[in-house]
């Protein structure tokens, strides 16, 4: 039984910096915007948590630092794609091999030394309940912060009127403009919500998930987040669900690894993917529901001309 | 016209500039709106009608001049401010979202914050209570364009605007629909409401305007009462000059004559979910002929030209035959070695590539017809043949232009659709299939193109025109067929074809039975 729980504890702990990512990616697409830099968003996250959180001893500041750390760099990306209009995926992967980069040199002081780690939640009485005392009121943190996010962002996007006008900005700028809606200034607060989201992922990952500081930590999680968001197919719950499964298949085919299957290693390495593919795609067959929630504007550079 | 404060004038406008690089698109106008008033707007497509109303909606800034509002000297910097004052816009291009129910796209434009439902119930009472029944639960991808019109209205009047602006509102709709929709702007005027409205149909501008301003080249040519000229003393306020009439001599013979396109049983399904089915279209355009399909916009027309040019192959090779041959699995290259021409509606982009010169487009799309002729041993281009044919074209269409061989994007509307039209003639193709032949085309430049698609016939070429103008329509068809929701009805012989017999059509009455259409109507 303990196994069962260790394994579920495992699988949310893989699943939420990639559904942290990927929700704030479906805010900045759902404006338009389409940016490729979470992956550079994310290990400056990762680095600026680590660092902060190594130097005051306390997890908090860095859990705080890898959020603005994300925010102020995809701060970089809106200036380039918004007011000079840039193009964007250009600009989004420019932004990734900088952050890659630049995280590398920030962190060189940092390798090799130990971190500081989130305290799991720890509520007498109901954290040490047999089996769901552990996963309903004993995990780190960011796990609720990445649920409480997903649910705020559902109901931001189809329940409020600031999210039917950042809806309505993603299916035709040139709409929303002409109707007097303030389409550069929405963008810009999507892409901040959306870099703020990968710091905080970033800093799950040296905070919580190995606290550590470790150069390319973030291993291709942005990309993955990024492909969710699309096989999504821009919806919310299903990025959570997608991010659950990519989670649950990468922690089985560990298992697998580890029991020894006479399966070659690369082939169980790319399960992941293949069945967060798969999942997805089948969940999105129905093409007439993808085109209404695919964002029309999608990557265009706005430029209103007076 | 004196300065007049008074407050009889809703809106003044004075001196008001716009220049785009060297284009001056407005050049010192001047424009008076009283309260209550039908106000014309009346210019030639490129004369600075969209220009001067996007100023005044905010969406434009002007480089010099004045507005007054009530007297008040104002400065309207956005939209949001136009609809503060009370200025409400219904655009020519649609501004709303595809993706979003009609109430959703109506609660964007209100600030006030009320919820999304209360929004519905309010749009549905006052479109019942204008006479433009619309759901607000329906997705605006799903409606037709009369219908995402009446929400642009709706939303408009649901700001209780005091100036509406209408940018040629019955460009999409069917004569009926037009009805309705003065029947409304009359009402809107009883409640002391003014509008402006912006037209090229001189018709409905005698019959529902008061006053008219009339632009040409961006500067105000007259001011008149609509009521007291006549169609073409307005049309020659416009152009300018008198516009030459289109001759079309009747033909003689036709039923015996063969039948150079069929289109047997042809049909598609929707490519995307906001797109029209094309449903078993069957139809004839014999030798000597031309043809015209009339339909409001987005029935259809754009799915069935790329049906029948080739953009898109038929699963049956015998739905689309040119010259008695199969032709629906062959390619536009394959369509065109059988002696078709095409014509797309879009120019920029899809009728010609914007950055390339003339006689690289003549090329382009001639290669492979008149492959000995433009290319030569080796695949060598022979540029002078293809320059000398470029410009053979330019001077047979008239086509006005400021270098010997200009990028296709240098030339003005007009002159790149005399050429795109005038490269297709060239060839004398057998079947020419034509998509909006005049869209925004000024009238000169349109009566040209009319003249030679009926002279191109009666040399004994079939010809096929989709357009969604019924006064071109009239002009050159020997006969009118209508789509309506991805169906053709039979084609109606001119002679018997009256405005509201199509018009019923187009509205969707029984398409592919026009001889029974007065009787259910």
């Amino acid at each position: 039984m303990d196994i069962t729980v260790n394994i579920l504890l495992t699988i949310a702990t893989a699943a939420t910096p990639l559904l942290i990512a990927a929700i704030g990616e479906l805010v900045v697409e759902r404006s338009g915007v389409l940016n490729l830099g979470v992956e550079g968003m994310m290990i400056m996250g990762a680095v600026g948590g680590f660092g902060a959180g190594y130097l005051t001893g306390s997890p908090w500041i860095g859990l705080l630092a890898a959020i603005i750390m994300g925010a102020v760099f995809s701060l970089l990306f809106a200036v380039m794609t918004l007011s000079l209009a840039t193009n964007q995926v250009a600009t989004g992967l420019s932004l990734t091999l900088l952050g890659l980069g630049l995280s590398g040199m920030i962190g060189t002081r940092f390798v090799g030394q130990p971190g500081v780690r989130l305290p799991n939640l720890d509520i007498p009485g109901l954290s040490s309940l047999p089996i769901v005392g552990r996963l309903l009121f004993g995990q780190d943190p960011v796990f609720y912060i990445s649920i409480a996010l997903t649910a705020a962002v559902m109901w931001f996007l189809f329940k409020t009127r600031t999210g039917l006008t950042l809806r309505s900005i993603g299916d035709s700028h040139t709409s929303a403009h002409a109707l007097g809606i303030k389409v550069i200034r929405y963008r810009y607060l999507a892409v901040i919500f959306g870099g703020a989201c990968a710091g905080l992922a970033g800093g799950h990952l040296s905070l919580v998930y190995t606290p550590q500081w470790v150069e390319n930590m973030s291993a291709g999680r942005g990309w993955i987040a990024l492909a969710l968001v699309v096989f999504a197919s821009w919806r919310p719950w299903r990025v959570l669900a997608g991010a659950y499964i990519f989670g649950a298949v990468w922690i089985g085919q560990l298992h697998a690894q580890a029991f020894g299957i006479p399966v070659p290693s690369q082939m169980l390495s790319s399960l992941p993917y293949l069945a967060t593919v798969v999942v997805l795609v089948l969940i999105s067959r129905d093409k007439r529901l993808t085109m209404m929630n695919t964002p029309a504007s999608l990557g265009q550079p706005f430029v209103p001309d007076r | 016209m004196s300065a007049n404060h008074d407050g009889a004038n809703l809106l003044e406008v004075r001196g008001l500039t716009k220049i785009f690089g060297t284009l001056t698109a407005c050049d010192h106008i001047d424009l008076n709106i009283a309260k209550g008033e039908i106000h014309a707007l009346l210019g030639e497509n490129g004369a600075g009608k969209s220009t001067l109303v996007k100023m005044l909606f905010g969406s434009l800034e002007p480089n010099s001049g004045e507005i007054f509002w009530n007297g008040q000297a104002v400065r309207i910097t956005s939209p949001g401010v136009a609809k503060k004052l009370g200025i409400g816009m219904v655009f020519q291009h649609f501004s709303l979202f595809e993706a979003l129910t009609a109430a959703e796209n109506i609660a964007l434009s209100l600030d006030d914050g009320s919820p999304i439902s209360s929004i519905a119930a309010k749009a549905r009472a006052l479109s019942y209570s204008y006479g433009l029944p619309l759901d607000p639960e329906s997705l605006v991808g799903d409606l037709s364009v009369g219908e995402r019109q009446r929400i642009e209205i709706i939303r408009c009047l649901l700001q209780t605007p005091q100036l509406i602006i209408l940018d040629e509102p019955t460009s999409v709709l069917t004569p009926q629909e037009a009805d309705k929709l003065f029947e409304t702007l009359e009402r809107l005027r009883a409640e002391g409401k003014s509008i402006l409205y912006i037209s090229h149909r001189l018709e409905e501008v005698k019959r529902i305007c008061d006053r008219a301003t009339v632009l040409r080249h961006g500067k105000v040519v007259g001011h008149c009462n609509p009521r007291e000229e006549t169609a073409s003393s307005l049309a020659r306020m416009m152009v300018g000059s008198e516009v030459q009439a289109v001759v079309r001599a009747p033909v003689e013979g036709i039923e015996t004559a063969q039948p150079l396109l069929e289109i047997r049983g042809l049909g598609r399904k929707p490519a995307t979910p906001f797109s029209i089915p094309l449903k078993n279209i069957s139809l004839n355009v014999r030798a000597g002929e031309v043809i015209g399909i009339a339909g409001v916009a987005g029935n259809g027309q754009g799915e069935f030209f790329e049906s029948v040019s080739g953009e898109v192959l038929q699963q049956d090779a015998a739905s689309v035959r040119i010259r008695g041959k199969d032709a629906g699995g062959l390619t536009i290259t394959g369509r065109r070695l059988l002696g078709a021409a095409f014509v797309p509606e879009e120019r920029l982009g899809h009728g010609a590539a914007p950055r390339m010169k003339l006689s690289e487009n003549l090329l382009l799309s001639r290669h492979a017809t008149d492959g000995k002729a433009f290319v030569g041993t080796g695949g060598m281009v022979k540029s002078g043949a293809v320059y000398a044919a470029s410009q053979r074209i330019i001077e047979a269409m008239d086509v006005r232009k400021s270098a010997p061989d200009p990028e296709a994007a240098a030339l003005s509307g007009g002159n790149l659709q005399k050429f795109i039209v005038g490269r297709e003639l060239d060839r004398r193709p057998s079947v020419m299939v034509v998509n909006q032949p005049t869209w925004g085309v000024d009238a000169g430049a349109a009566a040209h193109i009319r003249q030679a698609l009926i002279e191109l016939s009666r040399s004994g070429s079939a010809v096929l025109v989709i357009s969604q103008d019924l006064d071109e329509l009239f002009e050159i068809s020997d006969a009118i067929a209508v789509m309506h929701n991805g169906e053709l009805s039979k084609p109606m012989p001119i002679a018997e074809a009256t405005f509201e017999k199509v018009g019923l059509l187009m509205g969707g009455a029984e398409p592919g039975h026009a001889e029974h259409t007065l009787e259910t109507a």
